[in-house]
């Protein structure tokens, strides 16, 4: 069987063609282009001629994503008239998700709900119905980097992960004769035993914790052997299941220590969990290793350095925990309640609750009911719903974990910072926590809510090594303009001694390390955004108080990290949003 | 209508099936939170339940399925009807209603009906969702998303029993006790104080992590949806076998027992971990009655209290940001100390 990129999403778009709904769709990475136009068409083709095919852009409203009522119908009929939303129009169909790494949280669970129960429920607007939406969903993801993802929850449900650089393989595509025919063989395809062990350990193994993937990759095992013609799922299909669905969510190796906890829990499971997990993995079914092989082999190799590296689970959760609480903070805010009052850039006028406000008194008004006169409206009768914008504060911790201050220091540096998360926890803040040390800075906790998460990740903070002090500002320049890009409000607490000994380029050598960390000082001050330098040396530092003035930042020398002093001159020097 | 997958089916997730279990003995116990995982059946878990609830008595042609047994908590339009005789009843099924993300404010308070003030200018009120799931069960599913104003209200209306409409030159109250029943990921955004306190009972749904439970889930599902017919009729004996231990449960609840030895041990359990107000004991001795009442005790022992106390008690912990255990180890702590369990 062959493994090529194009060959594979040739492969998933077949399975998808012949398991629609019990497969939920794929993930379809890279940009627009040639190779994704190529896929997509492969999808068009793979349906039934009258299947729909739908297209939803990111800015979807509402009552157009699931449907509301038809207003200008409903003033013509006098009767209330709805209308079907998008996903209910694209029943028996695929609905092609552009740009799903912006997708709202809010937007991304109505489409979990509906490829849930393939069902779309409305209450909104005064109506209330449901339809049906019999829909699988292709995500097209152009992230770049890291800090974007198509939100975790979708992903979960939609089977494939393919790429669309690579377009489609011809030669492994499947003509739409033996689509429909393994359509129709699909419900008498046996599954044995040994396969679903298989499948549930591989994604076991691999540390896909959701369920889902498993459930997903059985069928789509079972969707190639229906396409193969067999009657019953064979090692091949479970390894190209496992292959094409489940290694691509890997978050540790398979021979790893399984020390990865569960991706993203909120709190960490006890801890004889893992060892048990490992206990029970049995490794000694010739078939499980095949399966486990096939999907070891497919794990992506930008993945496999990161997995390699320990750092696959930040990453993951890096995509998912931001685009959940980052798009909150969108500019157009989350509507609020309807209230009286009169449109404007920040309340937008709500049509149906401005009839309903307005209808009691047409008699009063001179309309008699039902007489097909023009309705009167007064000002009086305006009902807006009001968008709230509270703009978010993200507070980055941007951390010194270098030798000179991992001596001694880093502990009550760790301690000044815990609880400085604290009060940004009580304050609804997000925080990050960047790092650095050696030659480099790490993101080592993308901008989030949970307390918990930023706790582990600092307990985790290793120390030793240079002092990169300028990499350390240009990443909390960076990730200070992508939030503020995002409508939120970022403030930067640098804990450093100063003492920068390690260039952008990674070069040794304080003068030239100080000259660059002033450079990256000013770039940060660039951004306009709050800096307080906290100067942890044993002796207060010209160096530090150098690079504070670079960036226009307060400065505050801690010869001793007294965590409560600490916490209040961040609160002086960052005062709330 | 879609087969939802059997309650005695659910694989594992015994802490979510117990409290479910709890909810329907006693809906007085207040709610149930399950926040987990991803892919770990929470959904599934309300919705089965939904299919297992016992049928109930209500008054015929009411818009709110007053009970008839109940004259203190009819709706007006009910105690006007029973002034002039005697309400009629039908036997109908307990409403399990979905508070659909994206929900508007008017649905879910009810509002004026526009289509009759429109047509033949008449104020009518058109009952929203909180009337429909009157005595029955509001499910919302990723609560944590749910947005500030109906998350506002419902804190309200779950305390009161009642939702006071007043908005559109109507002034309609109405009865709305219901069960909430929330689910949700708490990676995505938590939830306020205030209406984790609404919760009776929280649970924290983990993945398995066992691969013969994993499998077991995996297979269980995979029948489902391929025979779901079929599958449902193989779990019926073992749903209707629940469905009689609920009835009973809920027929034995009022005799069963609360020594003072039980009521002593949950007030120190609450007092060692510092949880406000008293409805946390409320909560603890409700619960460990129901629990009782399942296991057709005539008496509550401290088993219960224990066996429930981590349910009930979770989700009311002062948060302590500086302290790295968890909620759930916090209580199993106190219990340890305290008991010696």
């Amino acid at each position: 069987m062959t493994q090529s990129a194009s060959a594979d999403a040739a492969l998933a778009c077949a399975m998808l063609a012949v398991d629609p709904l019990g497969l939920g769709g794929m993930v379809l990475q890279g940009g627009p282009g040639p190779g994704r136009d190529a896929v997509l068409a492969l999808l068009r083709a793979g349906q039934a001629a009258d299947a729909p095919f739908r297209r939803m852009p990111i800015g979807i409203s509402d009552s157009r994503l699931l449907g509301g009522i038809d207003l200008g119908a409903t003033l013509r009929a006098g009767t209330r008239v709805a209308e079907r939303g998008l996903l209910a129009e694209a029943d028996g169909g695929l609905v092609i998700v552009a740009m799903a790494e912006r997708l709202a949280p809010m937007v991304a669970a109505q489409l979990c709900l509906v490829l849930d129960s393939h069902l779309v429920r409305v209450a909104r607007d005064g109506v209330e119905m449901q339809h049906q939406a019999r829909i699988a969903c292709v995500a097209l993801d152009e992230s770049v980097g890291a800090d974007e993802a198509v939100p975790a929850t979708l992903r979960d449900r939609l089977a494939f992960t393919v790429s669309a650089e690579a377009g489609v393989d011809e030669g492994a595509a499947f003509e739409a004769g033996a689509i429909a025919r393994a359509r129709a063989a699909l419900p008498s395809v046996e599954t044995p035993e040994e396969m679903v062990t298989a499948i549930t350990a591989t994604a076991l193994a691999l540390g896909v914790w959701s369920l889902r993937p498993s459930l997903l990759a059985l069928r789509a095992a079972r969707a190639m052997a229906a396409l193969r013609g067999a009657d019953a799922v064979g090692a091949e299909d479970a390894a190209l299941a496992a292959r094409l669905v489940l290694a691509p969510r890997a978050t540790r190796l398979p021979e790893a220590e399984p020390e990865v906890t569960p991706e993203q829990e909120a709190s960490p499971p006890p801890e004889d969990q893992p060892e048990e997990a490992a206990q029970t993995e049995p490794r000694d079914g010739p078939m499980q290793d095949r399966v486990l092989d096939a999907a070891r082999a497919a794990i992506p190799a930008d993945l496999l350095a990161q997995l390699a590296a320990g750092a696959a689970r930040a990453a993951r959760a890096r995509g998912a925990g931001k685009s959940g609480a980052m798009q909150k903070s969108a500019s157009r805010g989350r509507p609020g309640p309807v209230r009286r009052g009169m449109p404007g850039p920040r309340a937008r006028l709500n049509l149906i609750e401005t009839l309903r406000a307005a209808s009691p008194w047409q008699r009063l008004r001179g309309n008699a009911p039902g007489s097909g006169e023009r309705l009167q409206l007064r000002p009086d009768d305006f009902q807006v719903t009001r968008f709230k914008q509270r703009r978010e504060t993200t507070t980055i911790f941007v951390v010194d974990a270098s030798g000179s201050l991992a001596a001694n220091r880093l502990p009550e540096a760790k301690g000044a910072v815990e609880l400085l998360l604290a009060e940004c926890y009580v304050r609804r803040d997000q925080v990050a926590l960047i790092a650095f040390r050696g030659a480099r800075a790490d993101l080592l906790l993308p901008p989030t809510r949970s307390l918990v998460r930023a706790k582990r990740s600092l307990r985790q903070l290793p120390g030793g090594g240079g002092t990169p002090l300028a990499a350390g500002l240009m990443a909390a320049a960076d990730l200070a303009s992508a939030i503020a890009r995002r409508g939120g409000t970022p403030a930067v607490v640098v804990l450093t001694d100063g003492s920068a000994n390690v260039a952008l380029d990674g070069s040794q050598g304080r003068a030239r390390a100080g000259e660059d960390a002033r450079l990256a000082a000013r770039v940060l001050a660039a951004t306009g955004t709050r800096v307080l330098l906290v100067d942890t040396s044993q002796r207060p530092q010209a160096a530090a108080r150098a690079v504070a003035d670079a960036m226009a930042a307060a400065y505050l020398a801690l010869p001793v990290a007294d965590a409560t002093r600490l916490s209040r001159a961040v609160q002086q020097a960052l005062p709330a949003a | 209508m879609t087969l939802a997958f059997p309650f005695s089916a659910i694989a594992g997730q015994e802490e979510m099936k117990q409290a479910m279990l709890l909810a329907a003995t006693d809906p007085g116990i207040g709610g149930v939170l399950a926040f987990g995982d991803r892919g770990t059946g929470k959904s599934t878990a309300v919705r089965a339940l939904a299919a297992l609830l016992p049928p109930m008595q209500a008054v015929a042609g009411c818009r709110y399925r007053c009970d008839p047994a109940q004259v203190s908590r009819l709706c007006s339009e009910c105690q006007a009807r029973l002034a002039q005789g005697a309400l009629p009843v039908e036997t109908v099924a307990v409403p399990v209603v979905d508070l659909p993300l994206g929900a508007s404010e008017d649905r879910v308070v009810g509002a004026l009906d526009l289509e009759r003030a429109l047509s033949r200018g008449e104020k009518a009120f058109e009952p929203g969702l909180l009337a429909r799931a009157n005595r029955g069960f509001l499910y919302v599913d990723e609560v944590n998303l749910l947005e500030d104003h109906l998350v506002d209200l419902l804190i309200d209306v779950a305390a009161s029993g009642e939702n006071v409409v007043e908005r559109d030159g109507l002034s309609v109250r109405h009865p709305a006790r219901f069960v909430l029943v929330g689910s949700g990921n708490p990676e995505e955004g938590e939830l306020r104080p205030q209406l984790l306190d609404r919760f009776g009972l929280s649970v924290e749904v983990k993945t398995p992590t066992d691969l013969a439970t994993r499998i077991d889930v995996v297979r269980r599902r995979d029948a489902f949806d391929r025979d779901p017919q079929g599958f449902v009729e193989g779990m019926r004996a073992a749903d209707l076998a629940l469905q009689a231990q609920i009835l009973a449960a809920r027929a034995r609840l009022a005799s069963v027992e609360v020594p003072d030895a039980v009521l002593e041990d949950a007030a120190r359990l609450c007092i060692a971990l510092g949880t406000d107000g008293l409805r946390a004991e409320l909560t603890l001795m409700r619960t460990a009655r129901a629990l009782a009442a399942l296991r057709e005790l005539a008496c509550v022992t401290r088993a219960e209290l224990l066996q429930i106390a981590p349910s009930a008690l979770r989700h009311r912990l002062r948060r302590n940001p500086l302290d790295d255990a968890g909620s759930t180890t916090r209580v199993a702590r106190a219990i340890s100390e305290l008991f010696g369990a």
